[in-house]
């Protein structure tokens, strides 16, 4: 690792303000951010740990929805008896990911801004637009096998990892934040990850310093929840597909994607055509989609992960 | 170049002569504290008893752990939290030490496998992990029992898994159940049929 300060904050606000100096990064769990800076991927100068700002509750909104603390580890979202019983494709999807040492660990903050599992972003002899702008993708035209299909750029076909957010993508919930000069904002999550365009060097739409203090969930939709995930072997393991669904009893429901862009995906438009099948879904989902010929096989395979979540809901 | 002499430069000589030169080349950028080497003070409650540590930032809790502290039980296998080999508990809960900082501990209560037992005394785990031939080589097994005993606590606590069928309901202490949640923890010796009997039998259910 690279030399850094560390210091402890207690409010968010000064969380904030401790990240406008040059250099600063937060650090919650750590499970994501220290493995980088042990490859110097990620070499921050100053460390601020925000593990004891109190943001690891979750209370109810006045709207009948829930609001999770930034701080809210794996573990505790994915037990909470509110979200197993109203948000179930949450607790699935949180469950479903990483283990349960870093599910202790990892928290809902951090969960979000987890840095993408390309192999060739982990490869510091590799070009990298994402690790070091402008450098080119040695992604394309590599071995793509896990990487993304859809939304992907002639600068990066990077995949976002998390389980948690396709969740959250499917249930609108909303990123809360705070700024160095206290200034809040309420980012909707279908705004929060970015698509990699010439810039992949930016995972979100946060700005420098910005500071996650919550997320929030509307209040309960109903239906059947699902988190159906894909992966190389049965547990520990990155997704080679996730979908994320709710389905109401009249057929209609909501659908999100793992494993296939540089954001959770989803198509609201698309969801319409839930009643008529899966295969009429995915090509409305998929549409536009750019696969490589090593990673083609992840757009049948969602067809086929959605297929069998819509036959479950009929059951 | 000649290669430096492995007995005369040791990793730590190396490590702080490393820290140096950086300090050096970075301290006109840098703000004067900024050098990463500035030792943090802090007191880990290791095994129930206090100590007091001053580290770099930089080091994790297992190196704090294994170097300063000597406790070298808990192992290093991969150091990027893909192994399971690290595993301590932090206040009760299991973690990789590999990916937490020291510093970010002060205060908090570690227990190592050394603090669940030892040969003399063991613990009800370690035990069964002897009687059941719960490894070949061992190199994973401080890991595996300080997940296990870790583990069936957070069954104890009502957390669900990923096999657990009805998210509403207490998860039951069936052989799926235990080998979703021990699947951070790797044994590349494939000792897991014996290791999963192990934790079956101090569970107290029949595989």
């Amino acid at each position: 690792m690279r030399p850094f300060t560390y210091e402890r904050v207690r409010t968010p606000s000064e969380a904030a303000a401790a990240a406008q100096r040059p250099g600063a990064r937060f650090i919650a769990g750590g499970t994501n951010l220290l493995d980088l800076m042990k490859l110097q991927i990620e070499a921050p100068t100053h460390l601020v740990d925000v593990n004891h700002l109190g943001l690891d509750r979750i209370e109810e909104t006045g709207e009948g929805g829930l609001r999770i603390g930034a701080l809210v580890r794996n573990t505790d979202l994915a037990a909470d008896a509110r979200v197993r019983r109203d948000y179930a494709v949450l607790s699935r999807a949180l469950l479903a990911g990483a283990s349960g040492q870093l599910r202790n660990k990892a928290t809902t903050a951090g969960n979000l801004l987890q840095r993408t599992r390309c192999p060739y972003f982990y490869d510091t002899a590799q070009p990298c637009n994402k690790r070091q702008p402008g450098s080119g993708c040695a992604a394309i035209g590599g071995i793509t096998r896990q990487l993304a299909v859809i939304g992907s750029s002639d600068a990066c076909i990077a995949t976002h990892p998390s389980d948690m957010a396709v969740a959250m993508r499917a249930l609108d919930a909303i990123v809360e934040t705070i700024d160095g000069e206290g200034g809040e904002r309420r980012i909707p999550i279908a705004e929060f990850h970015r698509l990699p365009g010439d810039t992949p060097h930016l995972d979100t739409t946060l700005r420098s310093g910005e500071f996650i203090t919550a997320v929030t969930l509307p209040a309960p939709v109903g239906g059947r929840h699902f988190y159906r995930k894909v992966r190389d072997r049965a547990s520990y393991a990155f997704a080679l597909v996730s979908v994320a669904a709710i389905v109401q009893p009249d057929g209609s429901g909501r659908v999100a994607l793992g494993g296939v862009a540089h954001r959770p995906w989803r198509v609201e438009a698309a969801e319409g055509e839930l009643p008529r099948g899966a295969r009429a879904a995915m090509v409305a989902i998929l549409d536009g989609a750019r696969p490589t010929h090593e990673n083609a096989f992840k757009l049948r395979l969602a067809e086929r992960t959605l297929a069998g979540v819509l036959d479950e809901a009929r059951s | 170049m000649t290669p430096p002499d492995p007995i005369a430069l040791s990793r730590r000589t190396l490590v702080a002569g490393a820290a140096a030169m950086t300090s050096a080349g970075g301290a006109a950028a840098a703000p004067a504290a900024a050098t990463g080497t500035t030792p943090s003070a802090l007191t880990l409650r290791v095994n129930g008893e206090d100590r007091h540590l001053d580290l770099d930032p930089r080091t994790t809790l297992l190196d704090a752990l294994r170097e300063q502290l000597h406790l070298t039980g808990s192992k290093k296998g991969c150091d990027h939290g893909q192994c399971g080999a690290c595993t301590v508990m932090v206040n009760g809960t299991r973690i990789y030490s590999c990916l937490t900082l020291a510093v970010m501990h002060d205060g908090d209560a570690v227990t190592t496998i050394e603090g669940l037992g030892s040969p003399e005394a063991m613990h009800p785990m370690q035990e069964a992990f002897v009687r059941h031939d719960g490894y070949q080589c061992g190199y994973c097994t401080p890991g595996q029992i300080c997940a296990s005993v870790a583990m069936l606590e957070e069954i104890k606590a009502g957390i669900p898994s990923h096999v657990t069928e009805d998210l509403n309901a207490a998860p039951a202490l069936t052989a799926d159940e235990i080998r979703e949640r021990m699947s951070g923890n790797i044994c590349r010796c494939g000792a897991y049929s014996n290791i999963l009997d192990a934790i079956t039998d101090v569970a107290g259910r029949p595989a």
